[in-house]
């Protein structure tokens, strides 16, 4: 489904990200983890042509990216507060969102009402501009706008985050059923190791932006991520 | 600590992608900052002759007195739409160890420092040497010229509590019209004559320097409440603890029948209606219909018919110029969204088209009234509404695409009250002068008809190609693309 070959991005000689040959295949629900700067939102801006890659490229169902803009119908994506705009109420924005992605207001009804436990009564109804929601409640919105439409793939960019507790756990439950069930490719990064062994299937280590570990998760998994990022906070305290 | 300040300042400023990107910008704003220097250096030293000429049996000292009301009022004016509040970036400071009041004193001692008071010296010390060279005695032109730099921090700090309130209340220009409207209605209505009163204040005073406390009180005055209402702005809970607006939905589903751009054209119109900054230029668009009362009703202009089409533009594309020229800025705040739906740039385009249009043809049609000054007036006007549609709109949307400041629509920067610049009138200008030229020329060799004719011509054919320029502009808009969503999400 999506495929990245030789993709770099450079910024005044310096590389932040290198992926040589990543394969993503349909239903795949993918994790990205990594520390600061190890260039997930890079990679998540490259595969939604908001930067420009120093060399390589990605295909998203044989798409290019950067070459044509066909993959924007079944690709959907929340990546910060800025892809929420601030002057409309979840309601209108959920219905520009549906305009933009050909539904009408009753498919997007349909597809809000399944989230009413995700959204605590908290978003719908509620006759608030998004800028006057809470972070939290913004993200809510955002994630869930991004299923709108029934794209074939969806990016989040660190979803768990500024979320609490409880909608963590239902989120989770939501990104595994669009996986399992429903086919739909699930790009997700996070710093929250647990959260994303539960979700993913695969997850992808970035380091300084070269991928340093590819797994298949399984039990397992949790243990041998710690034993890496405690393992380089050891090592990064040697260097020094 | 104000050094630290000061740092501050001038890295914001130079580090800025917009100062880097708009070089050509600047060095317009100084080209026009010069001329402006040299014109009141010619009033300056130019007055007192004049005076004398025009005047020959009166003091000109007494009567360039007499004119300062007139001056504060139009200083006044200028200020509201050109000069705005340093703008400082206080929410990292607040919780480091810094006395709020420093903060709050850094802010207006900094707004002391702009252009706007510096320039009206290039006229009152010339004129004050002339004075002095004239055998007017020293010590009471100075107290004269010490009395004016007061006067003109006055009028800075005025200026700042209109805006303060035109920012708070939803009535925009309001409470500036009702303090000019008052000041000129009392002198004009002889009730009190404001323009004796100053001007003999301004003469008691100059004979008797102790009255310069007066003065200085009134400036102390606006100074402490510039300062209350900064320092009660100056919490973090006045920025998060946000006005929740309950929402009151319009119905647009007319927009419908616009097709696939009817998304965009109802997100247009809640962009303009539910943010604070935009809404302004709906405003605006009132003031621009009564721009050509200003001239019409003096015989004076209406000879000057080579001034319509001028006035044209201005009346029916006020809100082209004015919301055209931040295409795509508006949409800054969540460009990236947009850049990854799924929609096309030309859409988006078009929707901001059809909308600049249908604001040209009401204004147009709102306008229609001034024929009673004279047919040829209606005629360029028409001819100026369809040049707009056709032309300007075009050079607008292309314009945009070399946009690279973003527009923060919610305002959080603490002191952010009306975020228009004089660099807003200025992008404005080649789109009215140019029309202006071309009818000039035309009408100068041939004759009034051809003038117009050329205009329309000119529109007509910005229409025709219509499809042809709006893939041009689209491409250009994607050419850049990277380039604008790295701009928009900067923060300064």
């Amino acid at each position: 489904m999506i495929y990245t070959k030789d993709l770099s991005k450079t910024y005044n000689g310096t590389t932040v990200l290198n992926i040589e040959d990543l394969n993503i295949p349909k239903g795949q629900s993918f994790g990205l983890v990594g520390n600061n700067g190890a260039g997930k939102t890079t990679y998540f801006s490259l595969l939604l042509d908001l930067i420009k890659p120093t060399t390589g490229n990605i295909t998203n169902n044989s798409v290019v990216v950067d070459k044509s803009e066909d993959w924007k119908p079944f690709t959907s994506s929340f990546i910060d507060e800025s892809f929420l705009i601030g002057y409309l109420t979840p309601e209108e924005y959920f219905y520009f969102i549906g305009d933009l992605r050909g539904q009408n207001k009753a498919d997007v009804d349909a597809l809000t009402s399944k989230f009413e436990d995700f959204f605590n009564g908290e978003i719908i109804g509620k006759k608030k501009y998004l800028r006057d929601l809470s972070k939290g409640n913004q993200k809510k919105a955002g994630i869930v706008a991004a299923l709108i439409g029934n794209p074939e793939v969806i990016i989040l960019d660190e979803p768990f985050a500024n979320l609490d507790p409880t909608t963590q756990i239902r989120l989770k439950q939501i990104l595994k059923n669009l996986a399992e069930k429903q086919g739909v490719t699930v790009l997700v990064s996070s710093h929250d190791l647990m959260h994303v062994t539960d979700v993913c299937e695969r997850i992808v280590v970035l380091e300084k932006g070269d991928v340093i570990k590819d797994l298949e998760t399984n039990p397992t998994t949790l243990k041998e991520l710690e034993a890496h990022f405690s393992g380089s906070m050891s090592a990064s305290q040697e260097e020094e | 600590m104000i050094k630290h300040f000061l740092n501050l300042e001038w890295k914001q400023y130079f580090r800025s992608s917009y100062w880097q990107k708009n070089m050509a910008m600047n060095i317009l704003l100084v080209f026009f900052a010069l001329y402006f220097v040299v014109i009141f250096l010619a009033l300056g030293f130019g007055l007192l002759p004049i005076l004398k000429k025009v005047y020959p049996e009166q003091d000109p000292f007494v009567v360039a007195n007499g004119f300062i009301f007139f001056w504060i009022i139009g200083d006044l004016m200028m200020r509201f739409f050109l000069q705005k509040l340093p703008v400082m970036s206080v929410k990292p400071l607040l919780t480091l160890p810094i006395k709020r009041s420093i903060v709050v004193n850094f802010v207006l001692g900094k707004s002391a420092l702009s252009f706007f008071n510096f320039l009206p010296l290039f006229a009152i010390i010339p004129f004050s040497i002339m004075l002095i060279g004239n055998g007017y005695e020293t010590s009471m032109v100075l107290t004269w010229m010490f009395t004016m730099i007061i006067i003109i921090l006055i009028i800075n700090f005025l200026n700042f509590i209109i805006e303060a309130f035109s920012a708070e209340t939803e009535l925009s220009f309001l409470p500036l019209i009702v303090v000019i409207g008052t000041l000129y209605g009392l002198d004009y209505f002889g009730i009190v004559s404001m323009t004796t009163l100053i001007g003999d204040a301004l003469i008691g005073i100059a004979n008797n320097p102790i009255f310069i406390l007066i003065p200085l009180a009134f400036l102390a005055t606006c100074y402490s409440f510039n300062f209350k209402l900064l320092k009660d702005k100056l919490f973090l809970d006045s920025s998060l603890k946000s006005k929740v607006t309950e929402v009151k939905a319009a119905d647009l589903s007319w927009t419908k029948r616009f097709g696939d751009i009817a998304p965009f054209m109802q997100l247009d119109l809640k962009l303009i209606w539910r943010n604070k900054r935009t809404k302004s230029s709906v405003f605006i668009m009132i003031i621009g219909l009564l721009y050509g009362l200003f001239f019409y009703p003096q015989p004076l202009y209406r000879e000057m018919v080579w001034m319509f089409p001028f006035i044209g533009i201005f009346v029916t594309g006020i809100f082209l110029i004015n919301f055209g020229q931040f295409i795509p800025a508006w949409d800054s705040a969540y460009y990236k969204l947009l850049m990854s739906q799924n929609i096309k740039y030309e859409q988006y385009l078009r929707s901001k088209f059809i909308l600049m249009t249908i604001s040209v043809v009401i204004m147009f049609v709102l306008s229609i009234p001034y024929v009673y000054f004279g047919w040829k007036i209606l005629l360029a006007h028409f001819a100026a509404a369809i040049y707009n549609i056709g032309v300007n709109s075009h050079v607008i949307l292309y314009g945009g695409s070399f946009n690279r400041k973003k527009i923060d629509l919610s305002q959080r920067a603490a002191f952010n009250y009306q975020g228009t610049g004089a660099v807003q009138w200025i992008i404005g200008l080649p789109l009215m002068l140019l029309p202006m030229l071309i009818f000039a020329i035309v009408n100068w060799l041939i004759g009034f008809e051809a003038g117009i004719a050329t205009l329309i011509i000119l529109g007509v054919l910005g229409v025709v190609f219509h499809k042809k320029l709006m893939r041009m502009i689209t491409k250009r808009y994607l050419d850049s693309k990277y380039k604008m969503i790295d701009a928009f999400s900067q923060d300064n």
